[in-house]
């Protein structure tokens, strides 16, 4: 009689072996540069792809068990929030604009993320990488996907959420982040790597998902702190990939030093630079304040991401140059970006204001060095205009830097009074930049930079108008058109927050949750 | 070598002056004045005169600010592409030498934004 053999119980390290090794055969008939294309052209030299450790050594079985349950957990509170008009919860309705510049630009985001990895699981060269590049694409996709869905409980009832995806293509601040974006989709496997797991996990989502989503849970938006926190979970997770990813392509090879470095400087800046709106979110539309961003700044890039460096530097990495300018951003960013879009007003997706004499006190106090001197004359001339009846508005189109796209509206690091601009020529056309680094990104690509979709030269070549739109009639109005052709509802998704619908329904519809009239 | 590709690439100039229907991008700065928070961006004819630049341009552009009535035109200081610069009034852009994405900067001696901050 034969006895059944009970099967042996594999150990997590043994079924992660045995789950990933086996896939990574060597090709027989085909050349190994041929299966993996893009590995060599960057100039990183990988001797030894075994040597790249999944430091989480994650399963897909337990993967799903484990993103499954906590995704119910997260759905379940979404739900409750929407089916309990959560949105009437939070401190006031200007709150929600923040919202609309988060959910009009960070899915996009992570989803490019998404589609970045899903290449990277393909091209990479060892399987240890591949699995987890595969698992990190997952993770972005549904992160995409839950503030999607987040999204849906407020664009039912708000204006500006209703076409988040076609404005991010097409309006002209959403430019930034989809432009960085794809400058990083438009790299090799290394480059992006470090661009999105160092850069945007170490340095952006680090400082959006913890205090900003911490602002958001201070204003009483359960949905977004929800899916906040689950993201950040998975983040965490990222970061770790990140550095592992980093100290492998530096212990390969000594000659990797310089290559790496040199992305390390540029993606540092290209995500502090896209950073400059989450300052201004923290700083000005969450109506219940956390922390300013200058303290979110010194606690979560200088304290944590400086140690970060600290890890890195027996491999001789430096500390980025852009550190110190943006040690002296911190006290203007915020305020620079706020005054921007608070002029430019008419072409954006959601609702500006001037801040109230409380917030100007609180912003005077978290900025002793620059704000009363540099900020608070500006508000008062807005306040002073609006009063007047004469709201200020910037009549005039700006001058966008080549690289990170957003309006020339940063100073010198020490004349907070003098725009800043720089100026290179490339086979004899000129290009204008926000900053040094900015500058020293092109000098090192040119010919990828110069094919950068400048919203503002766009619309001037005729490229963003209306369909059907006949720029020649003599009643064409070119502002209107652009404005369609962003789907953006003149009036009503745009302009102040004092006396716009929104604010009109937050009001009766709180009234209406909170009394019986 | 700045180009690193798996093909070759050869990149398009988005922003070429032949894309601009006969006319070029200029861009103007008042320094010192942020209430217009950044450098502005105008396509224009290569042909308008300077004069007209700061009657038909200029003037709408920056009007709005209170400094801008006190402007004293002989006093200003130009600068273009980072150069100090004296333009002829009534010569043309391309005669001054302002051509395809000059930058023109332009300083008003003791006007420095409203209460000197800059804005």
């Amino acid at each position: 009689m034969d006895m059944p053999v009970k099967k042996k119980k594999l150990g997590l390290k043994e079924k992660y072996a045995l789950m990933t090794r086996d896939l990574g055969w060597e090709p027989s008939y085909e050349k190994h540069e041929d299966v993996f294309p893009l590995i060599n052209y960057e100039g990183l030299k990988i001797h030894d792809w075994e040597k790249w450790e999944d430091p989480f050594r994650l399963t897909m079985d337990s993967y799903w068990k484990y993103q499954s349950e906590k995704e119910r957990k997260l759905y379940a509170i979404i739900d409750a929030y929407n089916q309990n008009n959560g949105h009437l919860n939070v401190t006031d309705a200007r709150y929600i604009n923040a919202m609309k510049v988060f959910l009009s630009a960070v899915p996009s985001l992570e989803y490019n993320a998404h589609r970045g990895f899903a290449r990277l699981g393909r091209h990479m060269a060892g399987v240890g990488p591949q699995v987890a590049c595969q698992m990190q694409a997952i993770d972005e996709l549904r992160h995409a996907q839950t503030q999607i869905h987040a999204l849906s409980n407020y664009n039912r009832f708000y204006n500006g959420f209703h076409d988040w995806k076609h404005m991010n293509d097409r309006l002209w601040y959403l430019s930034v982040p989809k432009s960085f974006f794809e400058d990083a989709c438009t790299s090799g496997p290394f480059e992006f790597i470090i661009a999105i797991s160092f850069s945007f996990e170490y340095v952006l989502t680090n400082l959006v998902f913890v205090p900003f989503v911490s602002g958001a849970a201070y204003n009483g938006d359960m949905g977004t702190m929800t899916f906040g926190f689950s993201a950040q979970s998975d983040e965490a997770r990222h970061m770790t990939l990140g550095l592992e990813v980093i100290k492998f392509m530096l212990e390969q090879d000594p000659a990797n030093l310089p290559i790496v470095q040199k992305w390390i400087d540029k993606w540092t800046w290209r995500g502090v630079r896209l950073l400059t709106i989450v300052a201004m979110m923290m700083d000005y539309m969450l109506p219940k304040r956390v922390m300013s961003w200058k303290e979110a700044w010194e606690i979560y890039f200088e304290e944590n991401g400086m140690s970060l460096f600290k890890d890195l530097a027996r491999y001789g990495v430096k500390v980025p140059d852009c550190v110190e300018q943006i040690k002296k951003e911190k006290n203007h960013i915020s305020h620079q970006a706020w005054t921007t879009f608070y002029a430019a007003a008419p072409m954006t997706n959601f609702h500006t204001w001037v801040p109230s004499d409380e917030e100007l006190d609180w912003l005077s106090e978290k900025y002793p060095e620059t704000f009363d001197q540099y900020y608070r004359p500006r508000f008062e001339f807005f306040r002073e205009q609006a009063e007047k009846g004469e709201r200020f508005v910037n009549p005039n189109l700006p001058q966008l830097c080549q690289v990170c796209q957003i309006p020339m509206l940063f100073t010198e690091p020490d004349e907070p009074t003098q725009t800043a601009y720089r100026q290179s020529e490339h086979k004899g056309e000129k290009y204008h930049f926000c900053s040094d680094h900015c500058q020293h990104i092109f000098d090192d690509e040119p010919e990828k930079y110069v094919e950068a979709w400048l919203p503002v030269h766009q619309i001037m070549q005729g490229n963003c108008f209306a369909e059907g739109a006949d720029p020649t009639s003599p009643d064409f109005n070119p502002i209107a058109s652009v404005l369609d052709w962003w789907h953006i509802e003149n009036g009503r998704d745009n302009g102040d927050f004092a006396g716009s619908e929104d604010e009109k329904n937050f009001a009766q519809w709180r009234g209406m949750a909170t009394s019986n009239n | 070598m700045s180009v690193r590709s798996i093909r070759p690439f050869e990149p398009v100039v988005k922003d070429a002056a032949e894309n601009f229907h006969g006319m070029q991008v200029v861009y103007l700065c008042w320094d010192k004045h942020l209430m217009f928070y950044a450098p502005i961006a105008k396509m224009l004819p290569p042909t308008l005169t300077f004069g007209q630049l700061i009657d038909a341009e200029i003037t709408p552009a920056y009007s709005r600010h209170p400094d801008f009535a006190k402007i004293d035109w002989s006093a200003v200081q130009w600068s273009k592409d980072g150069e100090a610069f004296t333009p002829a009034l009534d010569k043309s852009l391309r005669e001054n030498g302002i051509t395809h994405k000059t930058a023109i900067h332009f300083n008003t001696p003791g006007l420095n934004g409203i209460n000197g901050s800059g804005f």
